[in-house]
């Protein structure tokens, strides 16, 4: 459809006299260079947002799809549930926390390693090649590969490390680890931090080669020590990215889903918003109450991505001025 | 979430120059000879560290692999049996030798799902991002951060409604259904990493060819292409990646006719008997398209993921 409008607009083929035609004109010439933003515009509005003012309307309601007659406004009601109920509660507590924890190990992880890899060394681009492995496999088959090959508390490879290890020195009795069922947590931030340090490697190290160096040989020219340089030069110069990597890998790790789904299936405080939504609305069907946990994840997000379009906007300023 | 606009984003004034400019007191300390590093000795220590580092973030991708090579009784052992002997019989396992369950279905899915909504988003974005890049409209940036706005929203504060339009009018286990959300979830991604990639295009040569009386046709055939086909084709493989990984969306809207890999993957484990080579077989296979995808955008892949921010 709006391709129509372009070829209606474009200018030049029905433009008369200039003179009387001058704001027609300029108004089509302006409609020519949005027509082809709007197919793209129009079809996110439709997907995306509709679909949120419908969660906002039915968070405002009593409907549970098994009882649909007894369906009726409810006000806030949902709301002071989502706030009060331990189990949702329990899950805003969750999901901050993994989201905190795996953003932040992931990035200074991934830092160190940016540090490394921005040296020159043997084998340097197939040690880079390995270390992005880990975000290039299907997350639910990366989950399913630490729930059972790694970390299963019998034949996981971590105590068939252990096992082996200890046996070196003679000992039958070695320590074996069950982070799944004694820290499930846990296993879910050592899985997701696996896969998210690639991520924040390689904008790190992005951001490193980026960095002007007359200025470091400069400052070793007089004499600052390598953590001077990297205290004064390298730190600051970095804080963007990663303010960036830490604030594009909070926007995924925040809707985390597959991760709790499949190493713990919600279990033992592992749930996350978005799990306990799932189950919210997909199995004990309340429609209303998962609505109003959504609304709830909404705008904690709108706090966290105030913060991230603030950070994108000043890397995208210097390009904004072409 | 489209309450956020740039003027909220303005406050900061960090750019990169302003960084910069309070960092080095050239007069602060003298020569020291000692702080000058040697440089090789320096680079194997890191060397060493980064390739011992490298090979434990890989291991668990390498023991997946080897793992899926092994016969059941070989994969699940403690201590690991390593250098067991090596067989395909959990990749024919996998494929439906024994237990009649075949992954083609599934994969099918996944691959028309991710094909189609990549095909679907570069259509969509390619127009965007010129209207945002080359020829840029009023208030442009508004634009673009109205399209990444809406990828901060969560998925699951709009799966409730899209659920229940899809079951009213029966687009439930539909792949056409699932390929629209898959458009709008790698949408605004796209457009951010496209004008990135548009804006590469060098103004002078464009407006030497208007000035010329090059046509648009000509102008995108000759002069944007071959400048954007890079940044296009790596966009195109990280929305497929995004696509092909995922689960929630799938998991809700799709069943038995649509599902997807990962669905697949997540139903896999029967917990009665070993399954721990099949489990890793299915990873391997499953994962495969990823991998190749990845390591195809690996020149692209910063500037795809940090939306055209880092270079």
């Amino acid at each position: 459809m709006t391709t129509a409008t372009a070829r209606i607009s474009r200018p030049g083929h029905h433009a008369a006299t200039p003179s009387r035609n001058a704001r027609s004109r300029e108004r089509a010439l302006a409609w020519a260079r949005r027509a082809p933003l709007l197919p793209a515009l129009i079809f996110l509005i439709i997907v995306t947002q509709l679909p949120f003012v419908v969660t906002l309307i039915i968070s405002f309601l009593n409907w549970n799809s098994l009882s649909p007659d007894k369906t009726a406004f409810a006000g806030l009601e949902n709301y002071v549930t989502v706030l009060t109920d331990p189990d949702l509660r329990q899950a805003i507590f969750t999901t901050i926390l993994l989201t905190v924890s795996v953003v932040l190990l992931s990035l200074l992880i991934g830092l160190g390693l940016a540090l490394l890899l921005d040296k020159k060394f043997i084998g340097r681009g197939l040690a880079r090649t390995l270390l992005i492995a880990p975000f290039l496999v299907v997350p639910v088959a990366a989950a399913l590969i630490w729930k059972h090959a790694l970390l299963n508390p019998t034949y996981g490879l971590i105590n068939g490390i252990l096992t082996w290890a200890w046996s070196l020195f003679g000992s039958a009795t070695p320590p074996q680890l069950d982070l799944l069922s004694q820290a499930p947590l846990m296993a879910v931030i050592v899985s997701l931090v696996w896969q998210w340090t690639p991520f924040m490697m390689l904008i790190l190290l992005a951001g490193l080669q980026s960095r002007p160096m007359d200025t470091v040989e400069a400052a070793q020219m007089d004499g600052a020590t390598p953590w001077g340089i990297f205290r004064h030069l390298t730190l600051p110069h970095l804080r963007q990215y990663l303010e960036l990597g830490g604030l594009l890998g909070a926007i995924y790790i925040v809707q985390n889903f597959d991760s709790v789904f499949t190493l713990t299936a919600g279990g033992l405080g592992t749930a996350n918003l978005p799990y306990a939504i799932y189950q919210t609305f997909y199995f004990a069907n309340e429609y209303g109450l998962a609505s109003a946990a959504g609304v709830v994840v909404v705008i904690g997000t709108i706090i966290v991505a105030t913060f991230a379009l603030r950070t994108v906007f000043s890397l995208f300023k210097k390009e904004a001025a072409r | 979430m489209s309450t956020l606009t740039p003027a909220a984003a303005q406050g900061t004034p960090s750019g990169p120059t302003a960084l910069n400019s309070g960092s080095p007191r050239r007069s602060s300390g003298k020569l020291k000879s000692k702080s000058r590093m040697d440089p090789t000795r320096n680079n194997t220590a890191a060397g060493i560290a980064a390739w011992l580092l490298a090979l434990l973030f890989a291991t668990p991708v390498l023991w997946m692999i080897l793992t899926s090579f092994h016969s059941e009784t070989d994969a699940a052992t403690n201590p690991p049996s390593i250098a067991a002997n090596l067989t395909l019989d959990a990749y024919k396992e996998f494929f439906g030798a024994s237990s009649g369950v075949s992954p083609w279905p599934p994969m099918i899915n996944s691959a028309t799902a991710s094909i189609l909504s990549t095909v679907l988003v570069l259509v969509l974005a390619i127009p965007a991002a010129y209207a945002l890049s080359i020829r840029p409209v009023k208030k442009w940036t508004d634009v673009m951060f109205f399209f990444l706005s809406t990828k901060m929203m969560p998925v699951v504060a709009a799966i409730l409604p899209l659920y229940l339009f899809a079951r009213t009018v029966g687009a439930l286990d539909n792949i056409w259904f699932l390929i629209l959300m898959y458009t709008s979830m790698n949408l605004p991604i796209a457009v951010w990493m496209m004008r990135s990639f548009l804006a590469e295009v060098p103004e002078e040569m464009l407006e030497a060819a208007q000035i010329d009386g090059a046509n648009l046709l000509l102008i995108l055939r000759k002069i944007i292409a071959p400048v954007a086909m890079p940044g296009i084709a790596a966009t195109a493989l990280i929305c497929f990646i995004f696509s092909w990984n995922e689960l929630l969306l799938a998991r809700v809207l799709t069943g038995v006719v649509a599902g997807t890999a990962p669905v697949f993957l997540t139903g896999f484990v029967s917990g009665q008997g070993l399954f721990l080579a099949k489990v890793c077989a299915a990873a391997v296979v499953i994962s495969l398209p990823v991998l190749f995808a990845g390591f195809a955008a690996q020149d692209k892949l910063v500037q795809g993921l940090s939306l055209g921010a880092v270079k």
